[in-house]
């Protein structure tokens, strides 16, 4: 009950508490980029002797990194061709599809009150049922493609919709079980790329063959970059998730049960069957970016499929606060933050580790609105008149 | 110790919760502050205990001006407060609970819990209190719970003693006995202020009564004027208390229970041989104290009580053993006890709640897909029709008052069409106008010749609304009388006395 009330808090803040948080984030890591840096902490050794060496060296070190952030996940001024000028922003958006899709699925289930942990598990699910149908045969195109992405759906839906059965016969949580499926996933994953079912002959490795061509989704801009046909998907979904949750019957049992269970049991939902449904749906959406990654992006199964977009997506998700349209920004963002905080290393010799504390602090402080709230003077929200 | 409030203004935003309030309260006299909900009783008694601080005016305590920066300010000061919703700690036991806050601390600071247990054996046997010191108070009714609450305040010794609302959560038997208690603490010499909306408490106990409404005084009144000149100060128009109906005109009885038998998940019987008809037509009354099986029976009716047997039949079909949803789509009408928890989602629209239990289904959906437009049509129009004051249909259901929030349940489940009605408490914790309307409601509900059956724990309710009473007590049905049957009777039956 009270990991309830903790979401319902995160969610009924001010609007605008994710962007300040972001904001804060970001402050927060050009502090230790300061800090960090060489050039200023030498600097800082003479400061009341020439203290506009230190200031100078501070400015550099972050407006240097934050630049080099820029670059390398929108727009690349400094590249020789257009077409690498362009590059970090597709980059960013390739990034951003299979994270998006996961945060969709995970937000559905925030909404309707399922603190749905799986995303990493539902993911590999998804990945390894369209694998599976990408490896296993040739068929046209137009077919076989389709088939590999619903398949990569179905996939998260039962490992999603399993954990809404546990809960719903046995009433088991959602949190504890979703984290424990998210190993089987994973060790079953493992197991199944050493095994004739996934593993590629004549490889000792753990990792498959290229799916067949004809299973692929399409690249998008062409060879020169890896953004293709998944993020069509994943922008489509924002407005399926829309539309199902406030535009559809069953989206509004959802929220029903999310805001209340027992008004929306007293009103005739069925609660057990909600459960499953609403964890199949956060799943398959999970399963799709599976599917986006094993027929897009890597184009053959590895131990690393899922990389860490289902953990990702729980961030994403929160940022997001839940509306498709806010994950779809947030997850733009954390694309953004993966592919330029490459740049930001090889450039300017920022570890890329500073992007994680910068993930992370975005989390605290959306956990945190209180502190949000003080840090940038924002009013409290009003008092609801009993 | 005489407290006296001059001219205390408290305003939020441009909206003012007490306007230029007076007040005096003299030591060995129970004052009664009587008004609506929302009329800023709970603003002024706050203010009182420093949890706000007034924009204007005073707090004279014995003719010296007090300060209070908050509630310690108050409690050093003699003033005790028995709070709406308790502030108890759950997990702590009745002697840990009342020196929170002030604690009797041993030689190097242990507690002195044993001092504790002392103070609480004493006050709770000066009162006939009858209170372990050592219970933990999770366990307790809520009943006791207050008296824990009582106790605590006299602890910090006080002599201005605050209850807000303290009736709103107890049975008749622990009001009567609250009433008691109160007289007691009276003829000690302690002041009383008692807020209320209830009109019987306020003339059974009060010694001198002040009105407020809107946040403004409007007068003092006496406890021997009538009910209705009492009410209609309150309301600020003329009231009629007494529900109006003509005679019933009966139909064939479409709504039977028979031999209705339940069990809780601890095994106990909840539900005892329960059977009766309910004719078209007519009201039945459940009366009775509350925790007598009442619950039980509107849950098997819905479908949501577990380990049932008998049969609940509408117009010949069987429902028990249905699922919520065929159930109420069989015509069932369903106003729960606890509208917050289980009629509303607060964070919904109005609009969205008025489409809750047909969500999924015409003229609300079209497949899966929802018809907005439909639904804000049907919105508004109900809006107007059962008088919903709010902002807009687009309001959520948690910035209304407890009528309004009311009235969206009972839009929603009146707009279905209905064979049977079943309302649990209906006008629990309304105010006076909102009970009447939702009275007309029920009388209209059962004028348009479907059987009702309301879950009453007020007497005057009970007898007033019903044709037919019936008495539950330990899970079973004690006795079937007509409404006009003495109180005296109806209260020992309520008490399981049977001939």
């Amino acid at each position: 009950m009270n990991q309830q009330k903790l979401i319902r808090e995160i969610f009924s803040g001010n609007a605008v508490i994710p962007i300040f948080a972001v904001l804060a984030s970001f402050i927060f890591g050009g502090i230790l980029i300061a800090f960090a840096n060489e050039e200023v902490q030498e600097a800082s050794g003479y400061f009341f002797a020439r203290p506009m060496d230190t200031i100078t060296a501070v400015l550099n070190s972050v407006f240097g990194a934050y630049d080099a952030l820029f670059r390398g996940s929108i727009f690349n001024y400094q590249a020789a061709t257009p077409q690498a000028m362009i590059k970090p922003i597709t980059e960013t958006l390739a990034f951003a599809t299979p994270i998006t899709l996961a945060g969709l699925g995970l937000a559905v289930g925030f909404r309707s009150g399922l603190f749905n942990i799986g995303g990493q598990g539902q993911i590999i699910f998804g990945a390894m049922f369209a694998g599976y149908v990408g490896l296993s045969f040739e068929a046209p195109f137009l077919i076989h493609m389709p088939m590999a992405v619903l398949a990569g759906l179905i996939g998260g839906a039962l490992w999603g919709g399993l954990v809404g059965l546990l809960k719903a016969t046995t009433g088991a949580n959602e949190v504890v079980v979703t984290i424990m499926f998210n190993y089987i996933a994973l060790l079953l994953l493992t197991y199944l790329l050493k095994t004739p079912v996934f593993q590629a002959p004549n490889q000792v490795n753990p990792i498959s063959s290229p799916v067949a061509e004809s299973s692929r989704l399409p690249g998008i801009l062409g060879d020169g970059f890896r953004l293709h046909f998944g993020l069509i998907i994943m922008l489509a979904m924002v407005f399926v998730v829309w539309w199902l949750l406030y535009r559809s019957s069953i989206g509004f049992q959802f929220r029903a049960l999310g805001f209340n269970p027992n008004a929306a049991r007293t009103a005739g939902v069925n609660i057990p069957l909600t459960y499953v449904l609403v964890m199949a749906v956060s799943g398959a959406l999970a399963g799709l970016a599976g599917a986006s990654q094993v027929l897009g992006a890597d184009k053959q199964l590895t131990v690393g499929i899922s990389a860490t977009f289902g953990i990702d997506a729980i961030t994403v998700a929160l940022l997001g606060r839940n509306n498709p349209f806010g994950v779809l920004a947030a997850g733009i963002l954390f694309g953004g933050l993966r592919s330029g905080a490459v740049l930001m290393q090889a450039n300017q010799g920022v570890p890329v580790d500073i992007v994680l504390v910068v993930q992370s602090t975005i989390v605290l402080f959306i956990a945190a609105p209180p502190l949000v709230r003080a840090l940038f003077r924002l009013p409290k929200p009003k008092a609801v008149q009993a | 110790m005489r407290l006296e409030l001059k001219q205390i203004t408290k305003k939020f935003g441009d909206f003012t919760a007490n306007d230029k309030i007076d007040l005096v309260a003299e030591a060995g006299q129970i004052h009664c502050l009587l008004g609506e909900n929302g009329a800023g009783k709970s603003t002024l008694m706050n203010v009182l205990y420093g949890l706000y601080q007034a924009d204007g005016g005073e707090i004279l305590l014995d003719g010296q001006v007090q300060n209070f920066s908050g509630p310690g300010d108050a409690m050093a000061a003699g003033i005790g407060m028995v709070h709406q919703h308790f502030m108890l700690v759950p997990v702590f036991t009745v002697a840990e609970n009342v020196i929170l806050g002030h604690e009797p601390t041993k030689a190097l600071g242990f507690l002195d819990i044993q001092a504790a247990r002392e103070r609480v054996r004493e006050i709770s046997s000066r009162f006939g209190f009858d209170i372990d010191p050592d219970a933990i108070v999770g366990d307790l009714s809520v009943g006791v719970q207050q008296r824990v609450e009582i106790i605590k305040a006299l602890l910090g010794d006080a002599k201005v003693l605050i209850f807000d609302e303290p009736t709103a959560v107890l049975t008749p038997q622990e009001t009567d006995e609250l009433m008691g208690i109160m007289r007691q603490l009276r003829d000690e010499g302690k002041s009383i202020v008692f807020i209320t909306h209830k009109l019987r408490e306020v003339r059974e106990v009060a010694d001198k009564i002040t009105v407020i409404r809107l946040g403004k005084v409007v007068g003092e009144a006496s406890p021997t004027d009538s009910s209705e000149h009492l009410a209609s100060m309150m309301v600020g128009r003329e009231v009629d208390l007494s529900v109006h109906k003509n005679p019933a005109n009966l139909g064939e009885a479409s709504f039977k229970v028979n031999n209705l038998t339940a069990f809780n998940s601890a095994g106990s019987k909840v539900l005892d041989d329960v059977s009766f008809e309910i004719q078209k037509g007519e009201i039945f009354v459940i009366a009775g104290v509350q925790g007598n099986g009442q619950t039980e029976l509107a849950e098997a009716i819905l479908g949501i009580q577990e380990r049932v047997t008998g049969s609940i039949t509408l117009e010949g079909k069987e429902l028990l053993g249905k699922s919520v949803k065929k159930v109420l789509d069989s015509g069932v009408g369903f106003v729960p006890e606890d509208r917050t928890e289980d009629g509303l989602v607060a964070d919904f629209t109005i609009a969205e709640n008025l489409m809750l239990d047909r969500s999924d289904r015409p003229p609300f959906a079209r497949g899966v897909q929802l018809q907005l437009k439909k639904l804000h049509q049907f919105a508004e129009e109900k809006l107007k029709q059962f008088d919903i004051r709010a902002q807009s249909i687009f309001s959520k259901a948690k910035q209304l008052s407890g009528g309004n929030q009311q009235k969206v349940v009972l839009a929603r489940e009146l707009s279905r069409d209905l064979k049977v009605l079943v309302a649990s408490q209906p006008t629990r914790g309304l105010d006076v106008g909102s009970i009447e309307f939702v009275h007309e409601q029920i009388v209209a509900a059962r004028d348009g010749g479907i059987p009702v059956l309301i879950v009453a724990t007020e007497l005057d309710e009970a007898t007033q609304l019903g044709d037919r009473v019936a008495v539950m007590y330990k899970g079973k049905i004690v006795g079937i009388v007509s409404p006009d049957t003495p109180r005296e009777e109806l209260g020992k039956l309520m008490a399981g006395v049977t001939k």
